[in-house]
């Protein structure tokens, strides 16, 4: 993974002493509220319900096994011992206090780690496929152009007042990991006729109050062309974007505006001018960061057959743990591991410090030492030997991050909701943990096979609903909450929006709601269809049907 | 409201003419961009400096074909968290050329000031008595710069270029 | 017509806090001022623009209050939250937690 040099390093010592000292002033009165709220949410600091709330980067989702340590000692030092992996690849923590924010970024720094725009009109975490480097299916690592994007993006000075928040996401895999159809911009990669690796743009998707799928802006961009292009596109946002109105202020408003044409050429004409200027990537440059992300020195070992774990011996627990929550890797004789974070009745995506310990020890043991985080809000070891698994197996079983539910209907991707946002209008983890009850049995989980469930405590959509399999969004109807259903939603290459069943169910009822969708499902699904299969050739009428035609 | 130019405070030697006014026969004078689109011949004929004040939503291609007639432009911060005149400043320096005074205007504070001079301004409109001794600060603040900006700093990834690989 | 009272975050930590009559801000729902008419929350809110000003603490507002045999209680979900901590965490937030001095 990335190491800091001697300029990264400064950059972020800089920028912590830059932070204490507006918070200093900000404490003795010298800055007001209205002054210093951009400036903290530079800095991902927000202030929530309960408390502040620090938002620490997790560049494209990759850690270090001494990285997760320092997490799990600033959740035990400053927070009340956990943290929450978000749907951007980031970590949260719930209970900093604003006068010991400089003193926890300080010891991120240590381990160059830092919370730089991880909030406020900025552009945020460049998120990119977990399985990076690794996917048996990829075409090119996307981890290499995530860290150009990253520095190129960081204290930007042209970008760092844009009308709204910034998302970009890229994917190097043809199966996209990344949801890169519902960003701001989208990346694909790409190979041309000669094997040399290029990008597939798409520009202006977006979930929250008005999703929108993405639409394509160029075909194929030539490597070397990467930043100046990107930079051209914002650009053009900074200064066409609406200022007037913040639910219109994104990115997908413009290009809709506009018309993807007609915002593809102001894009192109802005480009023109810059792409053999100083943001061209020299080859020198590139292979630079790539060489960060050279393979580890795998070991030679035998892959082992794809029944292996069938063993007549094997506990059927290991089975399905084995087929659900571990993907095929490049390395003949490795497995891409998944750590649950949703055991039975758990807050989706939180992690004690114990637990975030152990998996930094179990990175070290069954790994090279690195650790990726999902935007399902799940861990990833990416490089197991599969004749290590079932002692891997164990190991996290004691930690209670084995539940075998990857990609499984329990796997519940929610937002923290009204438990902890500000921003909230009903809660969204009760609603998970109810739901992760009543699906709790393994056997009737891997029958039901995929499915995405996720949801949402407000219209703000941070638990992705609107791509959910199943989406789920809490509303508050004259102070009592109600959750609404949408089906058919999908984060990945087939990217869609969910449709939404009917009138909302109260929270008592929301449960039943979810099984009769469930049982409707495997009542008309054919020949191997998973869920999402079944809604496409189905459409939305039997689960009306089995939900509202009764009454 | 106090000028800072190169972290000192100077006086300001040019008259800002509003809208509906006339403007005064000689010195340097600073109209804004609907009175510069509707004088424009007056203007030119005049004897002293002019200095042009575009708001967000004006491109600087409005006036590309007369930049060299303007000692100044200033740019608007109607809010800082209107974040266009960051470009507008990079269009005006880096695409057509601009070497007068670029001036930043309205809500501009001290935790902008890197960001203003590394897209271009080199003179500030700022309210707080402290301006001038917080440039000096808020310009050493970061001395890493990962993208080329308007300014002289080499980005990181120049400057790694000369290294040996670590 | 229907009591309110005031509350905000603490600039230091964040911590919720609540407008109390000699207008001091605690931790604690109980110590609240409770008022009945407009004049009166706008003088709460005038103190608690005049908190903010002096940096003690963010976002004051008024939110309305029901009083059930002596206990006060927020009327809205969000406020019973912000009162009482995360409701999936009862062994965090303020039932458990030691009750925070009253802060000037």
């Amino acid at each position: 993974m990335y190491q800091y040099d001697q300029f990264d390093h400064t950059l972020v010592s800089e920028r912590v002493a830059q932070f204490r000292d507006q918070v200093n002033r900000r404490l003795s009165g010298a800055l007001s509220e209205d002054e210093f709220k951009p400036l903290r949410l530079m800095n991902g600091l927000y202030l929530q319900l309960h408390a502040y709330m620090l938002r620490v980067a997790v560049p494209y989702g990759v850690l270090s096994a001494r990285q997760m340590r320092k997490l799990a000692h600033i959740a035990r030092r400053y927070d009340k011992g956990y943290g929450h992996f978000t749907t951007r690849q980031n970590i949260q923590y719930n209970w900093p206090r604003l006068a010991e924010v400089p003193d926890i970024l300080e010891e991120l720094a240590a381990v160059e780690m830092h919370a730089i725009q991880t909030s406020g009109n900025t552009i945020r975490n460049t998120t990119a496929d977990p399985f990076a480097g690794v996917a048996a299916d990829e075409i090119a690592d996307p981890r290499i152009y995530a860290e150009l994007i990253r520095q190129w993006s960081t204290l930007h000075p042209e970008f760092s007042f844009l009308p709204r928040k910034f998302k970009i996401a890229i994917t190097g895999a043809p199966r996209d990991r990344a949801a890169i159809k519902v960003h701001d911009i989208g990346i694909a990669m790409r190979r041309d006729a000669n094997g040399n690796p290029g990008f597939e743009i798409w520009v202006g998707g977006g979930q929250g109050r008005t999703p929108v799928i993405a639409k394509r802006i160029r075909d194929f961009l030539p490597e070397p062309d990467l930043l100046s292009y990107v930079e051209a596109i914002l650009r053009v946002y900074n200064q066409f974007g609406r200022r007037d109105n913040i639910y219109k202020a994104r990115i997908k408003i413009l290009v809709n505006d506009l018309g993807i044409d007609a915002f593809a050429d102001a894009v192109e004409t802005e480009w023109r001018a810059i792409r053999d200027g100083a943001l061209r990537l020299p080859e020198t440059e590139i292979a630079r960061i790539a060489a960060h992300f050279a393979p580890p020195d795998y070991e030679s070992v035998p892959a082992l057959s794809v029944d292996f774990a069938k063993h007549p011996l094997a506990a059927p627990e290991f089975v399905q743990w084995v087929r659900s929550n571990t993907a095929a890797h490049k390395q003949p004789g490795y497995s891409i591991v998944t750590i649950s974070l949703k055991p039975e009745g758990g807050i989706p995506g939180d992690a004690t410090a114990a637990q975030m310990e152990a998996v930094a020890d179990l990175a070290e043991v069954f790994g090279y030492g690195e650790i990726r985080v999902t935007k399902e809000q799940n861990l990833v070891l990416p490089d197991v030997k599969q004749f290590e698994l079932h002692a891997l197996w164990e190991a996290l079983k004691r930690h209670d991050l084995a539940t075998a539910n990857v990609g499984l209907l329990t796997d519940i991707i929610a937002c923290p909701g009204l438990d902890y946002c500000n921003l909230a209008n009903a809660r969204s983890i009760p609603i998970a943990q109810h739901i992760s009850r009543r699906f709790a049995n393994l056997k009737k989980l891997h029958d039901i096979g995929s499915l995405t469930l996720n949801i949402s405590g407000c219209i703000n959509a941070c638990g992705h609903h609107h791509v959910g399999n199943i989406g789920i969004l809490g509303v508050d109807k004259k102070g009592t909450e109600f959750y609404q259903v949408t089906l058919g939603g999908d984060a990945g290459t087939d990217a869609a929006l969910g449709d939404i069943v009917g009138p909302a169910f109260a929270e008592d009822a929301i449960v039943d709601a979810v099984e009769t969708i469930v049982n409707t499902y495997l009542e008309i699904r054919q020949d191997g269809e998973r869920f999402i299969d079944t809604y496409r050739r189905a459409g939305l009428a039997p689960f009306k049907e089995t939900l509202y035609g009764a009454r | 409201m106090a000028l800072v130019k190169q972290g000192r405070i100077v006086d300001d030697p040019w008259t800002k003419v509003s809208e509906g006014v006339t403007p005064p026969a000689a010195g340097a004078i600073l109209v804004p961009y609907a009175l510069w689109e509707r004088q424009r011949e007056s203007l030119l004929t005049r004897n002293g400096p002019i200095g042009i004040a575009l708001a967000g939503d004006h491109p600087p291609a409005l006036i590309e074909a007369d930049l060299a007639r303007f000692e100044l432009i200033a740019l608007e911060f109607p809010t800082f968290k209107d974040g266009r005149a960051y470009s507008q400043a990079r269009l005006l320096r880096e695409r057509y050329g601009f070497t007068g005074e670029l001036r930043a205007t309205g809500d501009v504070l001290r935790d902008q000031f890197l960001f203003l001079h590394r897209c271009g301004f080199d003179a500030f409109e700022v309210t707080a008595t402290g301006g001038a001794a917080d440039w000096e600060a808020a310009l050493s603040e970061i001395s890493v710069a990962y993208q080329p900006g308007t300014d002289d700093r080499t980005p990181a990834s120049v400057l790694r270029q000369s290294q040996p690989a670590a | 017509m229907t009591l309110h009272a005031v509350t905000a975050n603490r600039l230091l930590d964040g911590e919720v806090v609540y407008l109390t009559p000699a207008r001091k801000w605690s931790a604690l729902l109980d110590d609240c001022c409770v008022v009945a008419d407009a004049d009166a929350g706008t003088d709460l809110l005038a103190a608690g623009a005049r908190a903010v000003q002096d940096w003690l603490i963010v976002d004051p507002y008024l939110f309305a209050i029901e009083i059930e045999d002596g206990r006060i209680s927020p009327l809205s979900r969000r406020e019973i939250i912000r009162a009482a901590g995360p409701s999936v965490r009862p062994d965090l937030g303020r039932q458990t937690v030691q009750p925070e001095p009253v802060w000037e």
